[in-house]
């Protein structure tokens, strides 16, 4: 997959682009240089959003129709019904395009799902492994480092194989391959959070360990989770797409990004634009999460801030 | 008339009994070196409306001793090995923390050194002053803002009205503290612990602050603790002072008489320590020597090492809480020479 290749050249840049203007002016050019980067790749994430949700409902896509005469047609053909294939057509005739907007909706219904679930599960179990400490730290801890000792897309196509594919699946597979970012970092937040004096203030007005976890200490580790769940987004799409490409995430005939690329692997020296496509729209979008998580850091992480 | 009116208002048992008495308190911390007694010991007593400066240097244990009252001890190394605190005729050493909880801010409230960390950053100020109003009052949004809205104009926020939407950075580091203030005070506590309320702050908003809490003390009627290492800035605030060395009190008294009258050596270097206004110029004399560790307290009195007045009983023999011999006065001191010690000044 070359979408992984081209992703660590593209964040360097955004950060040395950063690095070299943080000039003496020093606060107001690097929040505003944030703010380019974060305005930009919402708007590109929220066009992947919009393109999911309405598309397909103004173009047909029929999974099982095939249009054999009108196979491998090239972008910008005009089809027998009329019709104008901006991406051309599949193997079997299908709209190329028709296809990735489904596919899009896939990826990133999978890709939100899997944050919400993972992160349900991540930072509750970080939460309670940072406040109360002790034995349920140990024992917390332990089990998302013996998970880390896995590579998670093994851990991911061993789950996937045993479940058998579907939607609900995958993001189960994904999900349980994802939890422990959050938890590592929300632990960590915590641990930095529940000594602060704040804390101890709210004791002493009678506050109980629920209302502190969730009331007083929660609200601090917000940012830090949205920049994890920003960089972890692309991460889970990709590993989508991967499962998909080998045929262990949805079902064939859910049209996704990794079921189209892997489909057009057999045409790729006469009807490039199979794999391509789907390739380049998938490469985008998870450039763009990368670069927004990347931004968002820059803004939140006090660390970086007073280090800059 | 009035006194009538007072008597039926507060009942006789609770007026003659102090507010709140800790009686020989003692407190363990287990760390990685050994056990440590930060308390070895303690007594004082607190009565209604009074208030009592707690102080000390660094390491004695001032502020253990607001913590263990609060149950704030580190947990699981922190303890309470021995005593009793006993607030308004309950042991708060035995209940659990839970009930301790349940009494704190509604009858004992505390407020911490560093104004800018005892607030959370992510919320408004506003919301903050109104959490107690909501969660242990049970007053809907409107109501709890508009009572927030009357503390911060009472602790003296300008345009109070404008600011309660803003956030903790927002604000200097005295309008912190009196947020702090504020928040302490929302449910009209008993009892009010200050930790160094002042430390952080530079000295002439210390002596507004004083100045703030003393009168809001004289307002609700409020007992206060006092715990600081500044020995002027309490001065004309608090009615009596315990001073602690090494976990334990050295003396206790009224305040003038402690001041005037040191009947402990190391009272006598405290004060001795600070600039005087009278011979300007001229050198500070500083205590010899370093609080000991208390990991390795000396045998004995545990000032021994840095005193003048050493003798060989007091390497043997730990000095007890007495009145000096023929002293009238309300103040006692653990050593074995206060009578020459109260000579000397």
């Amino acid at each position: 997959m070359t979408i992984s290749n081209e992703l660590p050249p593209v964040v360097l840049d955004a950060a040395t682009a950063v690095v070299s203007e943080v000039a003496p002016p020093r606060s107001r050019l690097r929040r505003r240089t944030g703010r380019t980067r974060i305005i930009v790749c919402s708007c590109i994430i929220g066009c992947y959003a919009v393109a999911a949700m309405i598309g397909p409902i103004l173009l047909d896509y029929d999974p099982v129709k095939t249009r054999t005469s009108m196979r491998l047609q090239p972008p910008f053909s005009r089809l027998e019904d009329g019709s104008f294939a901006v991406f051309g057509t599949d193997q079997v005739g299908q709209d190329v395009f028709a296809q990735m907007l489904l596919g899009a909706r896939i990826s990133l219904l999978v890709g939100g799902a899997t944050l919400v679930l993972a992160g349900l599960i991540g930072v509750s179990v970080g939460m309670i492994a940072g406040f109360f400490g002790g034995w349920s730290d140990s024992v917390l801890m332990r089990l998302a480092d013996i998970q880390l000792t896995f590579p998670s897309i093994l851990l991911a196509i061993f789950i996937a194989a045993v479940l058998g594919p579907s939607v609900q699946n995958v993001i189960l597979v994904l999900a349980i391959s994802n939890w422990v970012t959050f938890a590592r970092v929300n632990r960590s937040q915590v641990l930095s959070l529940k000594h602060r004096e704040y804390v101890d203030a709210a004791r002493t007005l009678g506050a109980g360990n629920r209302h502190l976890m969730l009331r007083t200490i929660f609200p601090g580790c917000l940012a830090p989770m949205m920049v994890v769940a920003t960089v972890e987004l692309g991460h889970v799409i990709l590993a989508e797409a991967s499962l998909s490409f080998l045929g262990l995430g949805v079902p064939t005939s859910v049209p996704s990004w990794g079921v189209t690329i892997s489909n057009g692997r057999n045409y790729l020296s006469d009807a490039w634009w199979i794999s391509t496509l789907p390739g380049i729209a998938l490469a985008v979008l998870v450039m763009t999460t990368g670069v927004l998580g990347d931004a968002l850091r820059d803004r939140y992480d006090p660390r970086l801030r007073s280090a800059g | 008339m009035t006194l009538v009116e007072v008597n039926m208002t507060t009942p006789i048992s609770a007026s003659a009994a102090p507010l709140l008495s800790v009686e020989d308190l003692r407190v363990e911390i287990g760390t990685s070196a050994g056990v440590v007694r930060p308390l070895d010991g303690v007594t004082l007593h607190i009565d209604r409306g009074e208030t009592l400066a707690v102080l000390g240097e660094s390491g004695s244990g001032k502020s253990v001793m607001a913590q263990a009252i609060m149950a704030l001890l580190p947990r699981p190394n922190g303890r309470i090995s021995g005593g009793r605190i006993v607030y308004d005729g309950v042991d708060l050493a035995r209940l659990p923390v839970k009930a301790v909880r349940k009494r704190c801010g509604t009858e004992i409230a505390m407020i911490f050194q560093d104004p800018l960390s005892s607030l959370n950053p992510v919320f408004r100020v506003g919301a903050q002053i109104a959490e107690p109003f909501r969660r242990r009052r049970g007053m809907g949004r409107r109501e709890a803002k508009r009572r927030a809205l009357e503390l911060l104009q009472r602790v003296g926020i300008p345009h109070a009205a404008r600011r309660i939407d803003d956030y903790p950075h927002q604000f200097s580091g005295g309008q912190r503290q009196r947020i702090m203030i504020a928040i302490a005070l929302a449910l009209e506590p008993d009892l009010l612990i200050a930790d160094e309320p002042t430390t952080a702050l530079d000295v002439t908003v210390q002596a507004q602050i004083m100045t703030l809490l003393a009168a809001l003390q004289r307002e609700h009627g409020m007992a206060m603790m006092l715990i600081t290492h500044d020995l002027g800035v309490v001065a004309d605030v608090a009615d009596r002072a315990v001073i602690m060395y090494a976990g334990r009190i050295a003396e206790t008294g009224p305040i003038r008489e402690v001041y005037e009258q040191p009947a402990h050596p190391y009272t006598e270097g405290l004060l001795g320590s600070i600039p005087s206004e009278a011979q300007p110029g001229e050198r500070l004399r500083p205590i010899k020597g370093s609080p000991p560790s208390l990991l390795d307290l000396p045998r004995g009195c545990p000032f021994h090492p840095r005193c003048a007045y050493r003798t060989d009983r007091c390497v043997s023999e730990t000095p007890v809480l007495r009145r000096p011999v023929g002293w009238s006065v309300a103040q006692l001191a653990a050593c074995h020479r206060s009578e020459e010690v109260l000579e000397h000044d």
